[in-house]
């Protein structure tokens, strides 16, 4: 006992004392035994708890509102190696909520903060932070983790990290998902008292894009109203923000929330506005509001979902429990109400509907991309009738061929006489068809046989 | 429930590169205006111009009506396709200064379906149809340039006038256009 404490004071990393450590009895009741409800796949031992300390490795996206609570949950539940990425530096107007912050951090790294403040703070786990954007990493970064866990506040952000995990996906020769590709995603939202948690199992259930209707549109004015007709002191800062600070263009740069001289200008001249039409009400906080497009936080709604989140994490990490199926909303306006379901994974969704399939091409020094689009028409499979056809080499977009638009169809012309080599299409390149006959632009894997018979 | 990994293993760096055709997977965003500029059907008064074919997410729409006020005119719209797109409009410019109701004179377009309508739905096409009949129907209900509205409301053989001045680069009231007629 005295061995474990003073490891555990020392911050020693010998996992066996840390492990009999009587902090993780409530833990052990969970993960050595078993149960009617545990999932098949899952053995009581002493080895559930030395995974989630040594093996587990966790991505947690932001280091905000809801970064903060989950990185403090799963330090708490005794998962070993976090890792967080977050791009923002520490704001006063955080530091209400994002507890792992404090005065003296204001302008540094969230991420770094928060990994120094747990790394002191709990010794049985180690947070490696990124001070970055999640755009900054590829496939090899986000492949090293087991399950991914998201507190953003940005859609643009979770569709990318969905995409990149829906492109990480290996698919077996009958179309199902090779499962061992499968990098969990858990995503948590809040706005105010508003928020939601959900278990995206990448290629299996819905994805974020199956489901871009259920996130809020934006709030946005008629321009005419807020050119002519502004009833709100909204409109009047729409106003400056839109047509007056590109008239006017005050410190020569595009307009940075971030900025207070910025902002005192919008304030300004929104006030000036908003007094020709006798409209009350903008404040400056109102005008950063505007600005920032800022969502309401409310710590007690981050502590719900995050809770929710690292639960999700830690039972697919352990298999000690089914996971929840697998959108849960909640909502304490007024008494508390939650309700889970399993939104559908859609047939056409743009990200995960698109089983990438093989198409099989002989000779890539003699086959033409004329050659291969008439594949694509007359082939039973495709039957397509005037397929728009593109690629990425070396990550940048390059099209192919469209005939629907003159400009591109002239300068792409030249490409249809050339052999897929010449193009740079090598083995395994995907190209991305469209065609009015699909619902959808599908992805195409380029496979070679050159100077051997197909087999079928 | 399937398996999804083994505790016993541990993931390595890397590991997935290693397969084979590994690249970059085009974005939602890349793949909906793909099937969009493929479908492209655009009515004889309106032709697109993208100056680098390569870039499907940036290109110029001109608009040369051949009736109503605006006929022999010729306007270039530019268009920027985010990467929330189509979960969110494309972001249009008129390019052209116009003396017109529903478009100011800082190119700002008052359009419903490019704000406060927006639907993922909505394509490319939608857009363009919805400029071009701007130009068959300037809107004096619903004004951006307020001067022009109440022209066209009080006194519309004025406004025809002056739109035809503004297309042949003349002033109207204290604004000098540019000439933009075919």
């Amino acid at each position: 006992m005295a061995a474990d404490i003073l490891s555990v004071l020392s911050g020693s990393p010998n996992p066996l004392t840390s492990l009999n450590s009587k902090r993780w009895n409530s833990l052990r009741h969970i993960l050595e035994r078993p149960g009617p409800f545990c999932k098949s796949d899952f053995t009581a031992s002493a080895e559930n708890l030395e995974a989630l300390q040594t093996v587990l490795k966790i991505l947690v996206i932001g280091a905000g509102g809801l970064g903060c609570e989950l990185l403090k949950d799963l330090a708490m539940m005794g998962f070993g190696n976090l890792h967080v990425i977050d791009m923002d530096t520490i704001e006063l107007s955080n530091l209400n909520r994002q507890f792992l912050f404090r005065r003296k951090d204001l302008g540094l790294s969230k991420a770094e903060c928060a990994a120094r403040f747990i790394n002191e703070r709990v010794p049985t786990c180690h947070v490696t932070s990124h001070f970055a954007k999640i755009q900054d990493f590829d496939e090899s970064f986000y492949s090293q983790f087991h399950i991914i866990v998201c507190g953003l506040d940005s859609i643009v952000a979770r569709r990318w990290i969905n995409g990149m995990l829906i492109s990480m996906l290996d698919y077996n020769e009958d179309g199902s998902v090779d499962p061992s590709t499968i990098i969990p995603l858990i995503d948590g939202g809040t706005e105010g008292f508003k928020g939601n948690a959900r278990v995206i199992l990448p290629g299996l259930t819905s994805c974020i894009e199956c489901t871009l209707d259920l996130f809020p549109p934006q709030v946005t004015y008629p321009l005419c109203t807020i050119a002519n007709t502004p009833r709100l002191p909204e409109h009047c800062i729409e106003y400056v923000k839109i047509i007056q600070w590109e008239k006017e263009n005050p410190f020569s740069a595009p307009l940075d929330g971030d900025d207070p001289q910025h902002v005192a200008w919008v304030y300004e001249r929104s006030l000036e506005r908003a007094n020709q039409y006798n409209i009350s009400g903008i404040t400056y906080r109102l005008v950063q509001g505007v600005i920032k497009n800022i969502i309401p936080a409310v710590a007690s709604t981050n502590a719900v979902i995050a809770a929710a989140c690292a639960t999700e994490v830690f039972k697919l990490g352990t298999s000690c429990y089914d996971n929840m199926n697998n959108y849960m909303n909640f909502n304490d306006i007024e008494g508390i109400y939650t309700y889970t379901y399993p939104p559908e994974k859609s047939d056409t969704c743009l990200a995960c509907s698109n089983t990438p399939q093989d198409l099989n091409v002989d000779d890539p020094n003699t086959t033409t991309l004329d050659d291969l689009i008439k594949i694509l028409c007359e082939s039973q499979r495709f039957q397509l009738k005037s397929p728009g056809l593109t690629t990425i080499i070396d990550g940048k977009n390059k099209t192919l061929y469209m005939s629907a638009v003159k400009s591109i169809e002239q300068q792409t012309r030249a490409n249809l006489t050339m052999s897929l080599a010449e193009l740079g299409l090598y083995d395994g390149a995907s190209i991305m068809v469209s065609d009015v006959n699909m619902p959808t632009t599908i992805q195409l894997i380029l496979k070679y046989h050159p100077n051997e018979v197909e087999m079928k | 429930m399937i398996k999804l990994f083994s505790l016993k293993q541990q993931k390595k760096d890397g590991e997935q590169l290693a397969r084979t055709g590994q690249q970059k997977k085009a974005s939602a965003a890349q793949l909906r205006i793909q099937k969009d500029i493929n479908e492209l059907n655009l009515p004889k008064t309106c032709a697109t111009e993208f100056p680098d074919p390569n870039d499907l997410l940036n290109f110029k729409l001109t608009i040369c009506p051949d009736e109503g006020f605006y006929r022999n005119g010729r306007f270039v719209f530019s268009f920027r396709v985010g990467p929330n797109y189509p979960h969110e409009p494309p972001k249009v410019k008129c390019e052209t200064q116009v003396y017109h109701p529903n478009i100011d004179l800082e190119g700002n377009v008052c359009l419903n379906i490019l704000r406060e309508d927006w639907n993922p739905v909505l394509t490319i096409s939608s857009i363009v149809y919805g400029l071009q009949f701007l130009f068959l129907e300037p809107n004096p209900e619903d004004p951006l340039n307020k001067e022009a509205a109440d022209q066209l409301q009080s006194n519309r053989a004025l406004f025809e006038r002056n739109v035809l001045r503004a297309m042949q680069g003349h002033t109207v009231g204290d604004t000098q256009f540019e000439a933009c007629l075919k």
